[in-house]
């Protein structure tokens, strides 16, 4: 099996031990990995901001460079349901007949990190072990617009010491929304408040998720609070095992 | 104690604050967050139960979807339809091209009721042209009959909630306002003894004012019906006792066969207040002589409907049936509430129908006032699909503000602009992440993150941290892991 990273903008200047997490998972269970070095950004931001031109040209952009990929894997909810929900509509209107065609023909090839693992490998145990208390954010994008399921809590059982707490309100938005952190910070804010009760309450170490915007807000406002918690990308977990010496572990946790 | 609704708040969208200043106030009122919170977990929760026991639930909304776009589909056909049928069975239709002119024929029927005090069943439409201040200044005394606008009414203050105005006030607020307003000092809290004061308040006005005035829940085009669901009672007072009736409805309203109701009312109800059956669903078709009011007028009102009609992906917010199932499950409306939209029609429903009414001139902040978590559309019995609406509105709100020459310097216009230019070229992007990490280091402390930024940076900040930029960016790692040969 041969896949195409597609790490996204914020993970590669943000978070690249996401990326670098997805390697060693996807590398372990035999996948081999390409990385388009000219990647850049899906243009989420400037969707759901209201910058359609610019939003069109970076899905342009993306069509033409995973056009020839075989399997592309990106390790963002949010990233992978801006291609399938927004592109459409965007080529639809700026675009033209050999750009939807190529799109079209490509969109079935993408997955969302926990879709390729499951529909794409058929694989539940990926050989993880992670001995801590864990609590799973489910993000809107990963619940509603990809309808991920069971696919996340799968892949959680299967690891070894994890322990999975039950989050109440799973499927509540915890108020990141992109640019909606900026431009209505305050319920933002509010709404991140309401979601950290519940997160904080299930006294888990780590939260984590499919998607590290969503935690780079729960994660800033725990840095902030001293609450005890971190956030973690699930593709660290699931990256992590027994045989990891304990410094690929620290690095996994951070 | 400081009464509920003493921060006076601006419902009409031309003059109302944007969302997030208005908002501010609202999430530091600790009283309205548990009101509204409490609220709409009971709502939510029984909605949750009988939706679940609805096997059919999402046929049922692929069939209401499809009638309502349908009926919009052919929505000449079906208002004229409509006007045929209630013509042919004794009533009046009016057509009314904006608020104004509702209010001006309104008014006119009054007159020619010579009407000096008129009793209504709850309508947001009415809100929405802003009747009621417009008839008092015209010397017509109105006076609401549904509980909640009873409250609100007295206790002067505004609707929060399309199905349940006052939501965001709790019980021994509604104790206060009666006690002060119905000069009974000795009410306690207890439902019962409030509802008992309301109902006393009423039965006099239901025995004595002549002339009612109500919205609808939908017209039948077949049988040129008006439909009126509702909880109290008060409707079906207001639609037996007096001699005339106006209605005023939204022409969006209509469906077309008798046989539709079947299908909405499954929904809405169970969508609404979390109930099987609303306890009182009233249809009349004309007037029946002798029975209920004699002299009945359909009062058809546009006031910006039909451009949004007209406009494509747009066109599915006129599928609403006003359920405000998305209102109580919107976790931007949960901590807000309803007053932070400048509209009587808030939360999701709201921050897309609102500047739409006011042709995208006003209100655009409230595309801008969700997080496009979805939540909307997944309960949304008609299948609106909210977020996609908020998306194009904001679009047309880029649009027009980026050709205004202050919007140039606008940090987050700015931003953008130049995040566009970095995402074009890896090699700009690159460039970007290096100069970042530069210009960052200065913000970021010992431990690597980042407790305050300046300028639009502070906006995040203000609550959360950020971790500083990492020092090898995915990219470069790979490109030396590939050198080192792996």
């Amino acid at each position: 099996m041969r896949t195409s990273l597609f790490i996204t903008c914020y993970n590669d200047t943000l978070f690249p031990e996401t990326g670098r997490a997805v390697v060693r998972l996807l590398e372990r269970l035999g996948v081999t990995l390409d990385f388009h070095p000219r990647q850049t950004c899906c243009g989420q931001m400037h969707a759901n901001t209201g910058f359609r031109g610019e939003a069109f040209s970076q899905a342009k952009r993306f069509v033409r460079l995973y056009q020839d990929a075989e399997t592309v894997v990106i390790p963002s909810s949010s990233c992978v349901a801006m291609i399938r929900d927004q592109y459409p509509g965007l080529f639809e209107e700026l675009g033209n007949e050999s750009l939807r065609k190529d799109f079209a023909a490509l969109v079935p090839r993408v997955y969302e990190l926990s879709e390729f693992l499951i529909d794409k490998l058929g694989i539940e145990d990926v050989g993880a072990t992670f001995t801590h208390r864990v609590v799973y954010h489910a993000s809107c994008h990963g619940v509603r617009a990809l309808q991920l399921g069971e696919r996340p809590y799968k892949l959680m059982a299967r690891v070894r010491g994890l322990d999975l707490a039950t989050l109440p309100n799973v499927d509540r938005c915890c108020g990141f929304g992109g640019t909606f952190s900026v431009k209505n910070a305050e319920v933002s804010s509010a709404m991140m408040t309401a979601k950290l009760q519940d997160v904080l309450a299930t006294k888990a170490e780590y939260c984590t998720a499919l998607d590290n915007s969503c935690l780079m807000h729960l994660g800033g406002a725990m840095h902030r609070e001293y609450a005890g918690m971190k956030t973690i990308h699930l593709a660290q977990i699931l990256a992590s095992t027994e045989a990891d010496s304990e410094d690929n572990r620290m690095e996994a946790a951070l | 104690m400081t009464h509920a609704n003493s921060e006076r708040v601006c419902l009409d969208p031309r003059f109302a604050p944007p969302f997030p200043q208005v908002a501010e106030q609202m999430l530091r009122n600790p009283q309205l967050r548990k009101n509204v919170g409490h609220a709409i977990d009971v709502i939510q929760t029984k909605r949750g139960k009988l939706v679940v026991e609805k096997t059919d639930w999402q046929e049922l909304r692929s069939a209401a979807s499809a009638i309502r776009a349908h009926a919009l589909d052919n929505l000449g056909v079906y208002l004229e339809e409509f006007e045929a049928r209630c013509t042919a069975a004794g009533g009046h239709v009016h057509w009314a091209a904006d608020a104004a002119d509702a209010r001006q024929i309104i008014l006119g029927l009054l007159r020619e009721e010579n009407a000096t005090e008129v009793i209504k069943i709850k309508t947001m439409t009415s809100a929405e042209i802003q009747l009621n201040p417009f008839l008092q200044a015209a010397g017509v005394n109105v006076y609401e009959t549904d509980l909640a606008e009873i409250i609100l009414q007295l206790g002067e203050g505004e609707p929060s909630h399309i199905v349940v105005p006052a939501l965001h006030i709790n019980r021994s607020q509604v104790r206060e306002i009666f006690a002060r307003t119905m000069g009974l000092n000795n009410l306690s809290d207890d439902p019962k003894e409030l509802t008992n004061a309301a109902r006393t308040y009423l039965r006099q006005k239901f025995l004595t004012v002549p002339t009612a005035i109500s919205g609808a829940n939908f017209l039948v085009a077949e049988t040129g019906t008006v439909a009126i669901v509702e909880s109290e009672g008060n409707g079906r007072m207001c639609l037996t006792l007096p001699r005339a009736m106006i209605s005023l409805v939204g022409i969006e309203k209509v469906l077309p066969r008798f046989q539709d109701l079947e299908v909405m009312l499954q929904l809405l109800a169970r969508s609404a207040t979390g109930e099987r059956m609303n306890p009182y669903t009233s249809l009349w078709s004309g007037v029946t002589p002798g029975d209920g009011p004699q002299r009945f007028h359909v009062v058809l009102l546009d006031n910006g409907r039909s451009s949004i009609l007209a406009k494509n992906k747009e066109r599915q917010t006129l599928k609403c049936i006003r359920c405000a199932a998305c209102m109580n499950t919107c976790p931007v409306y949960r901590q807000t509430g309803g007053h932070a939209y400048g509209s009587v029609y808030p939360g999701p429903i709201g921050a897309i129908l609102t500047p739409q009414l006011m042709q995208m001139k006003h209100a655009q902040s409230l595309p801008y006032a969700s997080s496009l978590c979805g939540a909307c559309y997944e309960v949304c019995p008609v299948k609106i699909n909210i977020p996609e609406v908020l998306l194009e509105l904001r679009s047309q709100v880029v649009n027009q503000e980026r050709k205004q020459a202050g919007r140039f310097f606008d940090l987050m216009y700015l931003g953008l602009r130049i995040a566009n230019l970095i995402f074009a070229t890896a090699w700009g992007f690159h460039a970007a992440q290096r100069m970042g990490r530069i210009g960052l280091r200065f913000f970021t402390r010992k431990d690597g993150w980042i407790h305050s930024l300046p300028s639009l940076g502070a906006k995040w900040t203000q609550t959360r941290d950020l971790r500083g930029l990492p020092k090898q960016t995915f990219h470069q790692w790979w490109a030396e892991r590939a050198k080192e040969g792996k």
